[in-house]
């Protein structure tokens, strides 16, 4: 549960979004209006709060919420 | 006029020639300013206690801007050190002269590694914090040999006008984060570099500038100030020819 809420808390952060949006289906770019910068940003902003390195090739497949957060499940 | 008090700024090549003018000048605007050398680190120290000496701040660190690896790490430990990276002067340069004819490949590799492919990935690297901040300035130094071209120079004019396509795009890559992106293309600027020239070369290149004198280091680190400082805040992606007149 841990992971979830600081992956959200860390979206609605990033991307200046309400709470209520970020939901595990939402994509970041079609539902909350994440254009290719903010990406790379939040990709950062996920490295830095999780304290994890996230490659290029791997970053390319983060493109929901849940993807971001079977993402860090996975490496903790 | 210390509208730099807070800032952070990086000069790759800064040890010397026009890379210590644009130290001293940033820092006496009140920037904390790193020096970045590769081979020489008596100059980089010269070049630190002149800043402090004027009651100044600069740091030094040593890393090659041509190693990917070395400047991923160098910038990490700069902003753990110092909390940011605001602003960088890619300055770092090496010239292997010579007419294309006789160009060896490694000539035109060294050349573009140092000029072209190192402010690339200091420009990388430093524009991560840029963008945290919401605040950023980038200012590569180019060339008169990247704009009006130079025989001899076929590897370096290349990479002086590869800066000046980086400078660019990168400016509209990050404009929305509010980092401007901009080059200084300067022309025959009293350096070590030109003190090599011969006499004759010398009284030619005066014949050739409108302003009839070459250009000091000053000059130079006078339009980089004037990029990094609010001054400069509505211009991006654009190139300032300090060069007396010689190409316009």
């Amino acid at each position: 549960m841990a992971i979830e809420q600081k992956m959200i808390d860390i979206i609605v952060e990033q991307l200046s979004v309400e709470k209520e949006k970020v939901v595990a289906n939402a994509s970041f770019v079609d539902d909350l209006g994440a254009d290719s910068l903010d990406l790379v940003e939040l990709i950062m902003a996920m490295e830095e709060g999780f304290d994890i390195e996230i490659p290029d090739e791997d970053a390319e497949g983060i493109t929901t919420v849940q993807d971001a957060i079977d993402y860090v499940k996975k490496l903790k | 006029m210390r509208s730099l008090e807070g800032k952070v700024a990086v000069v790759t090549g800064g040890s010397r020639g026009i890379g210590r003018a644009i130290c001293v000048r940033l820092a006496s605007m009140g920037a904390l300013v790193y020096i970045n050398y590769v081979s020489r680190s008596s100059a980089a120290e010269e070049t630190q206690k002149i800043i402090q000496d004027a009651g100044n701040r600069a740091e030094i660190i040593c890393f090659d801007v041509a190693q990917g690896d070395a400047v991923q790490e160098a910038f990490k430990k700069m902003v753990a050190d110092a909390g940011s990276t605001d602003i960088l002067v890619n300055n770092a340069g090496i010239t292997r002269d010579g007419l294309m004819a006789r160009m060896k490949e490694s000539d035109w590799d060294e050349v573009m590694n140092t000029n072209l492919k190192g402010a690339f990935f200091c420009a990388k690297a430093a524009s991560k914090a840029m963008m945290k901040k919401r605040w950023g300035r980038v200012i590569n130094i180019s060339s008169v040999s990247g704009v009006a071209g130079n025989p001899g120079q076929a590897n370096y004019s290349a990479a002086k006008a590869g800066l000046i396509g980086l400078t660019k795009s990168m400016a509209r890559e990050y404009a929305s984060r509010n980092i401007t992106v901009n080059s200084v293309a300067p022309g025959y600027i009293k350096t070590e570099m030109t003190d090599l020239l011969d006499e004759k070369t010398q009284e030619q290149l005066k014949r050739d500038i409108p302003l009839a004198v070459l250009g000091s280091p000053e000059d130079v680190a006078g339009a980089v100030a004037y990029l990094a400082s609010e001054d400069g805040r509505y211009i991006t992606g654009q190139t300032l020819h300090i060069n007396g007149g010689m190409y316009m």
